[in-house]
């Protein structure tokens, strides 16, 4: 190790890097390369805190026993799940698929488990709905509405004896989850005639308009005897040149004009299916597609898990969280400074590196932190130090046989360094075995504790053994022949 | 000088009152509740729920409650109630705070509904009930069969794995030592000891105090079982350096002087561990507190282990007072010169 101060210098330049990404306020990274007023590289650097400390709700559902799915349609029941959690206002909420015909939704801050379980287990409503009386642009995309259907399944819900609530009561969930609930737009008075559901549809795929274009539009099939077609048919052939609305969970997704071509094969008994077109990007149509093909094309989903996390727990765990890692980390400081004097310096230096290290790296990929994922670092902090013990207490021996110190402190580094790494290296292969064990939904908690226990025993190779190192070789070159007089301030 | 193998036996006595104790009390645990430690519904399957009510209620009210909803295997446990002080903006404390763990339960919007309806509103903090979008302070866990059944199997997959990478670490600390399978044992028997001591105090307080073990106790577990075996690798290091050092001192002395060598080591990692821990049993989340106790535990007894177990099994053996294995031991030791 001759090149301490290239070490030294490494050092600095990462405990300041880790420091900065620390700052509670960091502003994020972001990198205008070409100077054209976009980032190209744009991150965001901060905390992500886990759903035991934020609050909130996660769920695990499964497809229905019996029904077959593959992965589109396990694809679709996702994004339509996202969609209607998107539709609840929630940020940062995850939906991801998982073997075996699995979605887990996680929704941070969401305690309203009822709203948020309604959301996601119905599958979505399609419906084509009687927009006869409706001049182009009357209605905005997105605006609620309230139709026939709607309110039969909602009475259909009801328990015995209860009132069906009046048409005015009806809503949407606003967009905004603050806002209060969207009140459903009725058509004089009553709802929306409910001309077909989207189960009166066999197939629907994005499409480029015309021969050449950059125009996408929508092709759809018709299921032949479905519930509804008839009427569909019956409908589209007396309205040529009048709208007709495509409804999704009693939002308006949009409302095509019937060309009169389209008409007149539905009088002749010819139609099969049709084109929707409105001047869609290839993206709109996809979705839209997708939307009319299984918005209402049922994987029913069960809840087969779920957790929720009230807020206040929550709230009180970070505090706490903090004040005991503060505790912990200072009395750890204090011994080590009492125990091992001078050696002590270079493993608070080092602790505290490790510190702002892992908190860094926390923040950078981010760790999602959990209460037992702190308790991971925190409990790598106990290991960080026991590198540094098993050096300080080598180097003290090979004082107390007489060796020089620098000799001393070389001998003590390369003779501890085995077992640290072995020790190291077991632990973190370990934390590997419990990061598996915890992909299993009821696990979950472990994985946090795994990853930062893993993390830390990895940057511990870093600060316990290099940059100890370093910092006492440091002091005691600082030091000159103070400490050679007067070896207790070595420990021994 | 204190004398570490020499008083082998009152070590081996130490370990036994707590190890047959908890053994006792596993084999009680199995009978009554199916399971050597009682498992939490990450493993059963079930509905797990935390609710504080404005009014004050007894247990019986509650169960009462309860059982008029219809629910099986009902456990009821009364909590303290959050206190005002511990959140900002909260008005005051809730009547009375609950945890209940039932059979799954299906519809848990209507079983809410249910309980708002005879027990009166839950209670929530100020700062929660000024948010819309938060509700009363609940904390709900359910899990169906099936999922505990997954975990159960990644669970035990998990502890297999554990084993081979610990079994594997064992093998590469002692290839190149004299007489490896016996150190390697006493590695062995030394980690089971903690494994025994973790299960048989969880046992005990599941007994005693409800408590269940969860996937964090299974984590708990397996990483005290890791640390312990590096404990006791260190010690045994230290030996096997010391065996060609000191060449005609006796076995005892020793393992005596490798013990008084590394036993800085091991009380000031121990220690530095234990404040860490004992700040967050203190301190920290009242949600993992059973979590960090039994790894507390774990941690002591591992160190505990290395010294108090590992090292004086080492002694017996080398002495032949070891029933059943020193005849094994003997032929392997005869056998060894024979193969090289």
């Amino acid at each position: 190790m001759r090149h301490y101060r290239f070490w030294l210098a490494t050092i600095l330049v990462t405990a300041v890097i880790a420091a900065w990404l620390s700052l509670p306020n960091n502003p994020g990274i972001r990198l205008d390369l070409d100077g054209d007023g976009v980032y190209e590289i744009n991150r965001e650097i901060r905390v992500v805190q886990g759903l035991d400390l934020q609050g909130g709700s996660r769920v695990l559902l499964q497809a229905a026993p019996g029904t077959s799915y593959d992965d589109t349609t396990m694809e679709q029941a996702r994004l339509n799940v996202e969609r209607r959690v998107n539709g609840l206002g929630v940020t940062e909420a995850v939906v991801q698929r998982q073997e075996g015909g699995r979605i887990i939704v996680e929704l941070p801050g969401v305690q309203e488990q009822d709203v948020a379980f309604d959301a996601i287990k119905s599958t979505g409503l399609l419906e084509f709905v009687d927009f006869s009386n409706v001049t182009p642009g009357q209605y905005a995309e997105g605006a609620c509405i309230l139709t026939t259907e709607q309110v039969a399944r909602a009475e259909a819900r009801l328990a015995e004896g209860e009132q069906p609530p009046a048409l005015t009561e009806y809503t949407c969930p606003a967009q905004d989850p603050t806002a209060e609930p969207e009140p459903a737009l009725l058509n004089n008075g009553q709802p929306f005639r409910t001309i077909m559901t989207g189960s009166g549809l066999a197939d629907a795929a994005a499409t480029i308009e015309g021969q050449i274009g950059t125009r996408w539009a929508v092709n759809f099939v018709l299921r032949g005897g479905g519930e509804g077609v008839d009427r569909f048919i019956e409908y589209v052939g007396s309205h040529a040149n009048q709208p007709m609305a495509i409804v999704l969970d009693g939002r308006l997704l949009s409302y095509p004009t019937i060309q009169p071509d389209l008409a007149a094969s539905a009088r002749a008994g010819t139609m099969d299916g049709g084109i929707i077109t409105g001047d869609f990007t290839r993206e709109e149509a996809q979705v839209l597609a997708a939307q009319l093909k299984y918005g209402a094309l049922p994987i029913p989903l069960d809840i087969i898990a779920f957790d929720t996390i009230g807020p206040s727990l929550g709230e009180i765990s970070v505090q706490r969280s903090i004040r005991a890692g503060i505790i912990g980390v200072t009395t750890v400081l204090l011994f080590m400074l009492i125990y091992y004097r001078v050696p002590g310096i270079a493993a608070d230096l080092a602790l505290l590196l490790f510190v702002v290290v892992n908190f860094a790296l926390f923040k950078f990929i981010p760790v999602t932190l959990s209460l037992p994922a702190i308790t991971g670092f925190l409990i790598s902090i106990g290991t960080a130090v026991d590198g540094n013990i098993l050096i300080f207490e080598r180097i003290k021996e090979e004082l107390r046989v007489g060796r020089g110190m620098e000799r001393a402190i070389e001998a003590g580094f390369s003779r501890a360094w085995i077992a640290i790494r072995d020790s190291n290296l077991s632990t973190i292969i370990i934390c590997f075995i419990l990061y598996f064990f915890g992909s299993a939904f009821g696990a979950s908690a472990v994985r946090g504790f795994a990853i930062t226990l893993g993390l830390g025993l990895a940057i511990n190779l870093f600060t316990a053994v290099l940059a100890t190192r370093v910092f006492l070789h440091t002091i005691v070159s600082l030091s000159g022949d103070v400490l050679r007089r007067r070896p207790k301030l070595l420990g021994v | 000088m204190f004398q570490f193998a020499q008083r082998r036996k009152l070590f081996y006595l130490i370990s036994a009152t707590i190890i047959i104790p908890g053994l006792i009390a596993m084999l009680y645990s199995t009978i009554q509740f199916g399971s050597p430690v009682r498992l939490s519904i990450d493993f059963t399957g079930g509905t797990l729920m935390e609710v504080s009510f404005v009014e004050n209620f007894s247990e019986q009210d509650v169960r009462d409650a309860l059982n008029a909803y219809g629910l099986e295997d009902i456990i009821v446990q009364r909590l303290n109630p959050i206190t005002t002080d511990t959140i900002e903006g909260a008005h005051d404390a809730a009547g009375s705070r609950w945890q209940i763990r039932t059979k799954e339960i299906d519809d848990i919007s209507h079983f809410r509904a249910y309980l708002r309806e005879n027990l009166g509103e839950f209670w929530s903090p100020q700062s929660v009930e000024d948010d819309p979008q938060r509700e009363a302070a609940l904390t709900t866990s359910s899990v169906s069969a099936t999922v505990g059944r997954e975990v159960t199997r990644a669970a035990l997959t998990a502890t297999l794995a554990v084993a081979v990478v610990i079994l594997g670490f064992i093998v590469f600390a002692f290839r190149r030592v004299p007489h490896a399978f016996r150190y390697g044992a006493c590695a062995i028997i030394a980690m089971f000891h903690d494994i025994l001591v973790t299960m048989g105090i969880m046992s005990m307080l599941g007994i005693f105090f409800g408590w269940e073990a969860d996937a964090l106790f299974l984590t708990a577990v397996l990483t005290v079982v890791g640390y312990s075996v590096q404990d006791t690798i260190v010690v045994f290091d230290r030996i096997r350096e010391n065996i060609p050092k000191y060449r005609g001192e006796s076995y005892e002395l020793i393992v005596n002087r490798s013990v008084l060598e590394t036993i800085h080591r091991s009380v000031a990692t121990q220690l530095n561990a234990v404040f860490v821990m004992i700040a967050i049993v203190l301190f920290g989340g009242e949600t993992i507190r059973q979590f960090i106790a039994i790894l507390l535990i774990g941690l002591v007894s591992g160190t505990y282990s290395s010294i108090f177990t590992a090292v004086p099994l080492l002694v017996s053996w080398e002495r032949g007072e070891l029933p059943f294995v020193n005849r094994e031991a003997k032929r392997i030791h005869h056998e060894a010169p024979a193969a090289r």
